[in-house]
């Protein structure tokens, strides 16, 4: 059966692969890069150049293989990498491995180039060169088994779990039947409901990994004391972790769980992932991620195209890369942040819309937002961008195949 | 338009669809009950009373237990309600890793 067109209009990569933007990010390698990296973005912010980077020191090989998913993701066109020198960073590492994908990449090392005020001069004219390179970028149909998409929530109440999350289901349902790939995420808020997810697993050995992971998010979440459970999620009207995640839950839909995949897998085929978030091993570096934001990176460093975050107490974020489709759960948010959200799903409490309204609305919004529409976080400027460190060990056979 | 929604047949729970202030009368199905505190949208009243203990159910799934009776559309929140799951967890566990006693 041949798949419908998403748009007509996406960005062709050399890999086949295919991009919803054509973003060039500005990357900084260690904080101390930070500074310059940000001067030489930010006067091309509004044209498509997102600032992200990662603030340590040590090499971690979990942040490199994290920056080169992202840096060769398809809405990335080209990349301009900016070291301090002396940081653990594998950057001549990162640069090649861009490169061999064909997109342009350059790398300007501050002590190698005299400097803040000359890297952030030769930057601004290297960025502005990239930019019209990108232009020339081959254009390209691309249909829904080509796409791929990530589900986080964020600012959870008690109407997350009501409308945005299973509306958000809807849509991953009938995504799902059409041969898309859908993630969905955050181990730590599914402790409890691992019995209801093992049951969907598409096979019985898969089962069994989805539950340890599960665990393995538990035990991780005790050891640290904490559950993925934040002031504003009880002032909202959620009591417990079981409760948050039973709603978070219904995001993943009914279809049934293809495979688990780690931070920069990329499924090979449509079909359901749970991304497993949490490091494996001894709990080391702190909490698995410290935000919402450092969620996203994963999900858009498994090839996300597009984001969709459900919020109930009103999260405004947006992410570099990948634009975030903001639902809102919560009627009373919505009217309070009309700007920051994309979708209403507070209509389904009011009783003028259904799940299946909202779930359609957001499938149609993809479409648009693959076609060039921009996001609410979009239009405001957003480009959130969190990176941290882990450790993961690769995936079996038994989690399902993946590219990378 | 309703106030509070079941959104299981088993659950012991009804979920607000709006925001009511203290005062205010909440009247869905038998139950009626004047709030003494503000409760908003989204919060969680008893459909049906609950003895101290009792799974509370949403979504047709246990998210906790009763830490104290509770009257037919009383509010349902930390103070008289617990996860079974988490804390268990960070007790075990946590003396485990943290070796505190």
């Amino acid at each position: 059966m041949n798949s419908s067109i998403l748009t007509p209009n996406a960005y062709l990569r050399s890999d086949g692969r295919k991009g919803i933007r054509n973003i060039v990010p500005v990357v900084y390698l260690v904080e101390c890069a930070h500074h310059v990296a940000r001067e030489i973005q930010l006067p091309f912010r509004e044209q498509g150049v997102h600032l992200l980077g990662f603030s340590g020191c040590y090499p971690n090989e979990y942040s490199f293989r994290m920056m080169r998913s992202l840096c060769t993701h398809p809405n990335v066109g080209a990349v301009l990498l900016v070291s301090l020198g002396c940081e653990g960073f594998n950057r001549r590492g990162l640069l090649e491995a861009i490169r061999e994908t064909g997109r342009e990449a350059e790398l300007l090392v501050i002590q190698n180039e005299g400097g803040t005020r000359s890297t952030i001069q030769t930057g601004r004219e290297q960025v502005a060169r990239m930019l019209q390179a990108l232009e020339h970028t081959p254009r390209a149909a691309m249909t829904i088994d080509e796409l791929i998409v990530g589900t986080v929530c964020g600012g959870s109440d008690g109407t997350s779990g009501i409308t945005a999350n299973p509306a958000i289901g809807r849509a991953f349902d009938r995504l799902v039947s059409e041969n898309a790939c859908c993630i969905f995420e955050e181990t730590g808020e599914l402790i409890g409901c691992e019995q209801i997810m093992v049951s969907r697993a598409a096979a019985p050995e898969l089962g069994d990994i989805l539950n340890a992971s599960v665990a393995k998010a538990a035990r991780y979440y005790a050891t640290l004391g904490h559950g993925s459970f934040a002031p504003g999620n009880a002032d909202g009207g959620l009591t417990t972790q079981e409760e948050k995640s039973m709603g978070a839950y219904s995001k993943s839909g009914s279809s049934p769980i293809s495979g688990l995949i780690k931070p920069g897998d990329i499924p090979r085929k449509g079909g359901l992932y749970l991304l497993d978030v949490v490091p494996d091993g001894d709990v080391r570096f702190g909490f698995p991620n410290i935000n919402d934001n450092a969620e996203i990176a994963e999900l858009i460093a498994c090839g996300s195209h597009v984001i969709l975050f459900a919020t109930g107490r009103g999260s405004v974020v947006g992410s570099a890369i990948s634009p975030v489709v903001k639902i809102c759960a919560n009627p009373e948010t919505f009217r309070n942040l009309p700007e920051d959200m994309d979708v209403n799903a507070g209509r389904i409490l009011e009783g003028v819309a259904t799940l299946d309204d909202v779930g359609q609305e957001i499938h149609t919004l993809i479409a648009r937002v693959a076609d060039g529409q921009p996001t609410a976080s979009e239009r405001l400027g957003h480009q959130e961008f969190v990176l941290g460190y882990k450790h993961f060990e690769p995936i079996g056979p038994s989690c399902h195949p993946t590219y990378q | 338009m309703v106030s509070a929604i079941r959104l299981f047949t088993s659950d012991n729970v009804l979920v607000l669809t709006r925001s009511f202030e203290a005062g205010e009368t909440i009247e869905v199905g038998n139950i009626r009950r004047t709030l003494a505190t503000p409760v908003g949208l989204g919060h969680k009243i008893a459909a049906c009373a609950i003895s101290q203990g009792e799974k509370i159910l949403k979504y047709g799934a246990p998210i906790g237990s009763a830490t104290a009776p509770i009257e037919p559309g009383e509010h349902i929140h930390l103070h008289n309600m617990k996860s079974d799951y988490l804390p268990t967890f960070t007790l075990d566990e946590g003396r485990e890793f943290h070796h505190t006693p």
